[in-house]
């Protein structure tokens, strides 16, 4: 009889693990309330397909661990961004009126998804006519630079609130990666400006080609015979344990 | 005193500082007055710092940020692991590592080349004084 037979195939091959899984498999196959006592015959395929799912994972988590061990083998350059760039997209709530109310996409800065959604509501709230009451958020996904190892020059315009009042702002900066033009971007509109993030916005950002750069300070570097040598050097500890506060003689500063 | 070590594309470095430490690295392109993109053969090519950087004597023929393919070639071709490792900075580093990892036979070995060689030069010091006494 089938069930028999299927009661004697699974105890053959069940263990602690397997089991686990199975009766998530279970659950989504036949719904969650049934019993794992009744079999029924699509269960054989369920089963085969499970045993095939389960290798196929465990080959696929050892791919992608090795995978990642061997990308990771040796990156220079800091990894950590605070800024994070987060592609949001939304739209207002369906109603009688408006069965398919456009959707809206927008590119931003945050340090986090939770702070993203909350700046694309606001921003979304200044444009159109819907607030985070009456919306709904379809997709919140990061944006990661697509090539991290090669220079480009971004210019970014910006609003930003001063003493005084709003101002806009272009300004361009050299990185490998948007994020950390971003950052740069940030950091120098405190210091420069003394500007907080929070009263930034970002209106857009571009990556210029060499020609359209508009900065001096960009533009000398736009140089393929660039050459100038490091007129300051001060030799630090390799590791911060080793550093002391006393020296026994004054440092060598000539390169 | 005119300055001999340039940053420049080509330009080989020690790294001194962090996760890369005691490596030597390409510059290959210079992102601004502070940081450089850097590549060698074991790593992704990512942006360092000038603090993290010592300059080397040592310059390649390189174009502006090559491919992985046409540095390595490059760096066989100028020959760059061995004129490091017979310049005096090179050997006195592999020296260094060398002394780092010795373990306690190592070291007793090295104690007795080293009451040798003393004894050696004693015993020509004491001949030496002889012939001049004599």
């Amino acid at each position: 009889m089938i069930i028999t037979d299927t009661v004697q195939f699974l105890k053959f091959t069940y263990d602690e693990h397997e089991r686990t899984i199975f009766s998530f498999v279970w659950a989504v196959c036949f719904g969650p309330d049934q019993e794992l006592g009744f079999f029924s015959w699509p269960l054989y395929s369920v089963i085969n397909h499970f045993h095939d799912l389960n290798s196929f994972l465990s080959a696929s988590t050892t791919a992608a661990a090795t995978v990642e061990d061997s990308s990771r083998g040796s990156h220079a350059g800091k990894m950590s961004y605070k800024f994070h760039q987060f592609q949001v997209v939304g739209r207002a709530l369906p109603t009688e009126s408006d069965e398919k109310p456009k959707i809206y996409r927008m590119k931003l800065w945050a340090t986090n998804e939770v702070r993203a959604k909350s700046k694309f509501w606001y921003f979304l709230r200044k444009l159109k006519k819907v607030k985070k009451s009456n919306g709904q958020m379809l997709a919140i996904n990061e944006i990661f630079e697509k090539n991290p190892t090669t220079i480009k020059n971004y210019g970014i315009w910006l609003r930003y609130q001063s003493r005084t009042g709003y101002h806009n702002m272009y300004k361009e900066y050299r990185d490998t990666t948007l994020n950390g033009g971003v950052e740069q971007m940030y950091t120098e509109m405190a210091s420069r400006h003394r500007v907080r993030h929070h009263c930034i916005q970002v209106i857009k950002t571009a990556t210029i080609p060499a020609k359209l750069c508009k900065r001096e300070s960009t533009k000398q570097f736009h140089n393929s015979k660039i050459k100038f040598p490091l007129v300051f050097k001060k030799v630090r500890p390799p590791t911060r344990k080793l550093k002391t506060t006393y020296k026994a003689s004054r440092p060598n500063l000539f390169v | 005193m005119p300055f001999k070590r340039y940053v420049e594309i080509g330009r080989i470095a020690l790294v001194n500082y962090g996760k890369d430490y005691g490596k030597l690295v390409v510059i290959v392109d210079v992102i601004d007055q502070n940081r450089a993109l850097v590549d060698a053969p074991d790593m992704v090519r990512g942006q360092m710092n000038f603090k993290r950087l010592t300059l080397t004597d040592i310059k390649i023929d390189i174009n502006r940020v090559p491919k992985k393919k046409t540095l390595v070639a490059a760096l066989e071709a100028a020959d760059v692991k061995n004129k490091w490792e017979s310049s005096s900075w090179g050997r006195k580093l592999i020296v260094q590592k060398k002394r780092a990892s010795l373990n306690d036979f190592d070291r007793f070995k090295i104690m007795l080349a080293k009451i040798k060689k003393a004894g050696v030069v004693r015993q020509e010091l004491a001949k030496l004084k002889k012939e001049t006494t004599a």
